[in-house]
């Protein structure tokens, strides 16, 4: 599997083992394991409340685990404070002093280390130049934009090297020009300076963009950590497929070899029983646009809906007995009516249904 | 929009207020300060400045007003010295004890001022309960006479009372303070120490100077403690002020020294005002 740390060729920086943890009776980790590979831009992907940032958090020693253990290299992390842990923190809000001009501010983590003046003073302006900001080194946080705090904050992270830094949701106060620009700037300062970026997101698109690898997290347990191609095109369960991406989900019946959904039929090397399948409407192809292929899954139906997204439409087909398929087409389809569609067998993917939790 | 009337309804009986209770008695008070006292004890309306020469002149009463002062530096350091550790208590470490803890603090403010002052003179009276324990375990053979009717006692009885006042905006100051700063300290490596001292510390210095502010200045203008408790080497200036207003009948002079003491006063405000708004960053 492409999605561990080890196949990648890169020692794992850091290792969650087995992390669980609980407010009282509320459960909010359940056996997290998870490995951070040197120099890797990590995700993990989750709604609010899927404990996403309690996982960063202990990482960063503001919060303890209820059980497990943080292996940083030969050193047990978990047991440290946070003051000795080498990992820094993005905040979501910066969390800048306001008392501290922005130059203090980035200085403030060698400052409190006792490093040399001198040496504060070069590392702080490379820092600022790195973000862009040496031209408001004096001035506060309060006067200066929510853009600029955030590479304020990053620079501060980032002037004390350490081996890993943690970001929670720092792009979420941005509005979405900026956003995507700082997207861009983030992935390539992180290449750049080789740190691994453990990056907490509630947002599909911005995982996707960045990320080398994703830990999806849902109510509190890992539901597939891969790359961002993988856990697109080989979701795990029917949570990751929906959640990332538009799908349809197919609940079908393998019954000797071949599956039954619906009016629909195609082979697969599966054993007897009922199964889930996530097909992505852009693996969903209109007759006419292309000529079929041998092998194809076809069916007829009638467009309900159509939604112009630019380059693309989404329709939603009525296939009859009741299964409503939604199809990404080229945005210049025109206005359809009766369509044949055409899938292939192996763009139907076996998820696990993702059970309920609480 | 609001009508003229309705403005007008709003703001005329403040004003009222201020002008008759405050702005027309200060403004007496300062003619008064320029008056004199003749010898068949009416008062002489002719302008001149020879009661705050006498200010200057008799030692008593700047000594008396440099003593009141010292008191309520005293006071001051001892408030904030024992009501800023309690509030940084309260405000990180007390968790869900908080409300309580908080209440503690405040229900002596419901107790008289004149009640929690005589408690302190039964405490440290020769016939008091401090007395009499330190003798009863031969600590002492005699009762300690400075615990009473001295400046300590009226420092610690104003420290006592003025306390809750020192506490309350550094506590507000504290809880002011998002959290994310403390931790943002500690994830760049900083000691709780090191936090403390360079992020809660400069943070709360509002609060720091707001109360410091409320001490000093309710402790310079206190007279009952020092009625009370000071005895002849504990009084202040505003026994002075109570005695030249009443068994001495020496209006004019009494309302000079006041209109030193609210000139005191008022640029202490000022400078205060200025200090707060300086370490403020919301």
């Amino acid at each position: 599997m492409t999605s561990t740390a080890a196949a990648a060729g890169r020692a794992p920086l850091l290792r969650i083992q087995n992390v669980a943890k609980s407010f009282g009776k509320n459960v909010v980790l359940r056996d997290i394991s998870l490995d951070v590979a040197e120099g890797e831009f990590l995700t993990i992907l989750g709604e609010s409340g899927s404990g996403k940032t309690t996982l960063l958090r202990i990482i960063a020693g503001f919060e303890t685990a209820s059980a497990g253990e943080i292996w940083m290299g030969e050193e047990r992390l978990d047991r440290q404070p946070p003051y000795r842990r080498r990992v820094n923190t993005v905040f979501q809000h910066y969390a800048l002093f306001p008392h501290l001009t922005v130059e203090q501010n980035v200085a403030y983590g060698l400052r409190v280390a006792k490093r040399p003046e001198a040496e504060i003073a070069s590392r702080v302006a490379e820092a600022l130049e790195k973000v862009k900001m040496s031209a408001h080194a004096k001035s506060k946080p309060s006067k200066i934009s929510g853009g600029q705090q955030q590479r304020i904050a990053l620079a501060r992270a980032l002037v004390n090297r350490p081996r890993l830094l943690l970001l929670d949701e720092p792009l979420s106060a941005l509005d979405a020009n900026l956003r995507r620009q700082m997207q861009v700037e983030l992935k390539s300062l992180q290449r750049e300076v080789g740190i691994s970026f453990i990056f907490v997101t509630h947002d599909q698109e911005e995982a996707m963009v960045m990320s080398d690898r994703i830990a999806l997290l849902r109510s509190g347990e890992l539901e597939q950590v891969a790359t961002p191609r993988e856990t697109y095109g080989r979701p795990a369960t029917a949570y990751a497929a929906q959640f990332i991406g538009h799908t349809n989900l197919l609940k079908g019946e393998v019954r000797a070899g071949a599956v039954r959904c619906g009016l629909l039929t195609w082979p697969a090397d599966l054993p007897d029983g009922p199964a889930l399948f996530s097909l992505r409407p852009e693996n969903i192809h209109l007759m006419a646009a292309s000529a079929a292929k041998s092998g194809s899954v076809r069916a007829r139906g009638k467009v309900r809906h159509q939604a112009f997204h630019g380059a693309t439409e989404l329709i939603r087909v009525e296939c009859g007995d009741g299964m409503v398929l939604v199809v990404r087409t080229p945005g210049s389809s025109g206005m359809l009516d009766e369509v044949e569609l055409e899938f292939s067998p192996a763009d139907a993917v076996l998820v696990r249904e993702s059970p309920e939790r609480i | 929009m609001f009508s003229r009337a309705y403005k007008a309804a709003v703001t005329l009986p403040p004003l009222l207020w201020v002008t008759v209770f405050l702005l027309l008695p200060y403004l007496l008070m300062f003619c008064y300060s320029f008056w004199s006292v003749s010898e068949s004890q009416t008062i002489v309306h002719s302008w001149n400045f020879s009661n705050y020469a006498q200010l200057l002149r008799v030692d008593v009463y700047w000594q008396t007003l440099l003593r009141s002062m010292s008191i309520a530096a005293r006071v001051t350091i001892f408030s904030l010295v024992l009501g800023y550790p309690l509030a940084y208590f309260l405000s990180f470490y007390a968790g869900r004890k908080k409300d309580l803890l908080y209440q503690l603090v405040i229900i002596p403010l419901w107790v008289s001022y004149l009640v929690r002052a005589y408690a302190w003179k039964t405490i440290l009276g020769s016939e008091g309960v401090l007395n009499t324990l330190l003798q009863y375990v031969h600590l002492t053979k005699h009762p300690l006479e400075f615990l009473l009717y001295s400046p300590f006692a009226v420092v610690l009885t104003l420290t006592h009372i003025y306390t809750p006042f020192a506490f309350l905006p550094i506590y507000a100051a504290l809880e002011h303070i998002p959290r994310n700063l403390v931790e943002a300290s500690h994830d760049l490596g900083a000691t709780p120490g090191q936090t403390f001292w360079k992020v809660i510390f400069p943070l709360s210095i509002p609060g720091v100077v707001a109360g410091a502010t409320f001490a000093f200045v309710l402790s310079l203008g206190d007279f009952l403690a020092p009625l009370l408790l000071g005895g002849p080497s504990g009084i202040m200036i505003s026994n002075i002020v109570v005695s030249l207003f009443g068994a001495a009948y020496n209006w004019p002079l009494g309302a000079a020294i006041s209109f030193c003491m609210l000139l005191l006063v008022v640029s202490l405000l000022f400078f205060s005002e200025r200090l707060e708004k300086k370490w403020s960053f919301s």
